[in-house]
This record gives C-alpha cells, structure tokens and sequence, in this order.
C-alpha cells in the first residue's frame, strides 16, 4: 500500500508532457484562429468563435464515446479502472458540451439574430448536456460503490446509442445549420480555414488527454486515500 | 417451462398484482385526465389550436404518466421482496425483463383506450383511427423498453422516483419526436407513407433500445 502511495507522489513524466504539448499547440491554435484564418466575408470576425465551437463539440462527444467504451469494458471485467475512465470522462465531455452550447449561443446571437435557436446541432448539444448530468446525479445517488460502477456503466452505454437516434430525430425536425464543410449555404470555406480547425481539433483533443490523465490520477489518489483511512481506523479499533 | 410461459407467468403476477390494488392503472388514469385538465387551462385547447398542439399535448401526457406506472410497477416488486424471488427462480433474466415490459406495456395500453377517446371527445380532435393506433403502440414500446431498464436502474437509488423521469426522458428524446411529428401529420390527414420517416425512425429506435436493454438488464439485476 506504500508503494502506490509513493507512485502517485512521483512525478508524472507522461502527464507533464501532455500537459506542455496540449499548451503548447492550444497556443498555435489561437494564433492561427486570429493571425492565419482569413476573416469570412459575410460573417466577418465572429465566425472565428466556430474553430473553438467546433472542436469542443467534437471533445465532448468524443469524450462521451470514451465513456460509452469504458462502460463496455467495465461490464465484460469488472475492473475499477474501466469505471475511473467512464467517470473521468464524462465530467471532462461535460465541460466541453458546456462550451459548446456557450459557444454556440455567441455565434448565434450576431449571426442569426437570437442566442438560441433550436437548430439541430445545437439541440443535440444540450440534450448530451441533460443526458450527462442525469448520469452524475445517478452517480451522486448510489452508495454502493461497486452497484454505482455498475449502473453507470449501463446507463453510459444506453445513453450513448440514443445519441445518433436523437441526431436523427432532431436534424429532420429543424435544420438551419450552416452546412459548414460541404460548403452548403453560409460559409465560404478555405484551405487555410480547414487547417485552422484541424488544428484547433487536435489541440483540444490533447487538452482531453491531459484533462483525463489528471483526473483519473486524482480518482486512484482518493481510492488509496479511502483504503489508508480506512487502515488507520482498523489499526485504531484494535489498540 | 417454455420460454414464452414463463414471460406470462410474470404478467400474470402483474396483473394479480394490479387487480389486487389497483393503485397502478388508477393513478395513471387520474393523472392523465388531470394533465388534459392542466393543458386545456394552460394552452386553451380549442379549434385549431387543439388540433395544432394535439400530438404534443397527447405524448406529453403519456410519457409523465408513463414515468409514474414504471416506477411504481419497479417499487412493488423492490417492497414486496418479489424481485429476490424472481431472481432466485429458474428464470432466464430475460424472461424477467420481457415480462416487466409486457407488464409495462399493457397498463399504459390500458390507460392509452381511455384517454384517446376521452381526448377526442373534449378537444374534438380525430385521434381513434387505426394508424395512429400504430404511431402509438411503436411510440408506446419504445418508451417502455427503455423506461423498464431505467426504472430498473432509478429503483436502486437514493432518489427513487424523482431519479426515474431525469433519467428516462433525455433517452426518449427520439421516440418523443418520432411520435409527436408521425401523430401530427396523421392528425392533418396525412397518409401513412407520407409519414414513412419518422415511423421509421420509431422502428429503428425500438429495435435498437431493445437490443441494448437484453444485452445489459443481467448486470442492474445481479447481486
């Protein structure tokens, strides 16, 4: 029990790492948004906000996939780090949906006139939003530890197949969306925009990295945490 | 025991159950003359607006009283220990699930045949016809599929009831919509091919919820 103590106060090489590469192309990433992305000519500047929108929308989904995986994993072995990951994750898509709405809003407000519209990209947003709060508040309701594994493990997966469903449903029910990449109503889209929101992607699909890395370490601390504590009191009772 | 018997029996001990006490089927019931009340009050449900809003208003009720049945339905057998008893049985976990879901599915059938005509009569809108029968029971399986396994789920928490519907309906979003879009086109008069698409999309939601909640319910039961 030492010995994991002591691997947690090490230091992280991997997670240092991640963390300066993540900052590092964050910082690219704002600099091509500003000085290398050519302003859009009947949005002008605000359609900047769409490579941090965009990215994010992609973080938070893609982080809620993870979870999906995870949930699938923790199933089939029952294993406690399948379930730091699902958890981790979540909380980490959450904060990505989180901005995407906010994102999106801010685009929407001088672009069409509203900060929300129930356009279908933006619905799909904030009913991920609502899905992954349920799954922290059943989280948050279940003593159980290893019944709270479970349980959000399933209700990950399920959530997750109804994501597209929902896409579906919503997408045929209201669309007013620019048709961003194939170049459909709104935007005039250039090389140098592509390479701007590939970097922007990839930036803050590291940001997820690190995010993720850091989190998952702060659960195994508090589970090594939980079993020294409940070491000393065992230690107690019996002098 | 065959496999489909064995599904009965559980509906047969549900519907025991509910001819016993009858606390489910009522509270719906009551519930859903209560929520028309609450929609005529609040949207002032006459003419064309009832029949703009009619679809929405009919879902809406349906899903909330919906939420109420299963929780209930999942409570009893929490209480009365029935579901130790199931599982300790020679009884394929499916098989218990099918017949909660068949369960499910008949008590909101139930309380579907009173309130569409009750519907119809107050607000004059032409709802008894047999393809919105089939918006219906497609809507109506959806939802109790995904909302057995959630109520499952919801039964075991803290929260209990009040964890069921916050659950449940961001997962029904697709049905909600499929629903709501194929009963109001059907309302105006349209055809069934010309709401093809959302029909399918309720098709396509059953199937794959159903899929999932066979392959999963075994791991919220087990203990």
């Amino acid at each position: 029990m030492e010995e994991r103590g002591m691997r947690h106060s090490r230091r992280d090489v991997l997670g240092l790492l991640l963390a300066g590469v993540s900052g590092l192309l964050v910082i690219v990433a704002l600099g091509m948004v500003f000085l290398y992305a050519p302003r859009e000519v009947t949005m002008g500047d605000v359609q900047r906000i769409f490579y941090f929108h965009v990215a994010s929308a992609w973080v938070g989904f893609f982080g809620f996939f993870v979870t999906f995986a995870a949930g699938i994993g923790y199933l089939i072995t029952a294993r406690r780090s399948w379930d730091i990951v699902g958890l981790s994750s979540v909380e980490i898509g959450l904060t990505f949906i989180i901005m995407t709405v906010i994102t999106g809003a801010l685009w929407a407000k001088p672009v069409w006139g509203t900060y929300w519209t129930w356009e279908p990209r933006l619905t799909i947003s904030a009913v991920q939003l609502l899905i992954y709060v349920a799954y922290g508040m059943l989280r948050a309701s279940i003593e159980s530890p290893e019944r709270e594994a479970r349980f959000a493990a399933v209700y990950g997966i399920v959530a997750f197949v109804t994501v597209p469903l929902s896409w579906f449903a919503i997408r045929w029910w209201r669309t007013i969306h620019p048709d961003v990449l194939t170049g459909g109503e709104g935007m005039a889209i250039t090389p140098r925009m592509v390479q701007t929101l590939l970097t922007s992607i990839a930036a803050f699909t590291l940001v997820y990295a690190t995010l993720l890395r850091q989190r998952m370490r702060l659960e195994r601390s508090a589970d090594a945490l939980t079993r020294l504590q409940l070491r000393v009191e065992r230690e107690r009772s019996f002098s | 025991m065959s496999f489909l018997k064995k599904v009965l029996a559980i509906v047969e001990k549900d519907i025991a159950a509910e001819l016993h006490t009858k606390e489910m089927v009522s509270a719906m019931l009551v519930f859903s003359a209560l929520a028309l009340l609450i929609f005529s009050f609040a949207l002032d449900l006459r003419g064309e607006v009832a029949e703009a809003a009619a679809p929405g208003v009919l879902w809406t009720t349906i899903a909330f009283a919906g939420t109420l049945g299963l929780s209930r339905s999942m409570a009893r057998e929490e209480q009365s220990g029935c579901i130790d008893g199931l599982l300790l049985a020679p009884v394929d976990r499916t098989a218990i699930f099918f017949g909660k879901v068949a369960g499910n599915l008949l008590f909101t059938a139930v309380v579907e045949a009173a309130l569409l005509p009750l519907f119809s009569v107050l607000f004059d809108v032409a709802l008894l016809r047999p393809r919105i029968f089939l918006v219906l029971a497609l809507g109506t399986l959806g939802y109790a599929v995904v909302g057995t396994l959630l109520a499952a789920i919801a039964v075991n928490t803290r929260a209990r009831e009040v964890m069921l519907p916050v659950l449940l309906l961001p997962l029904a979003v697709p049905v909600l919509i499929g629903a709501v879009r194929a009963t109001g086109g059907l309302v105006e008069g349209a055809t069934l091919t010309e709401v093809a698409g959302w029909i399918r999309i309720l098709v396509v939601y059953d199937l794959v919820i159903l899929a999932v909640s066979l392959l999963t319910f075994s791991y919220i039961v087990e203990e």
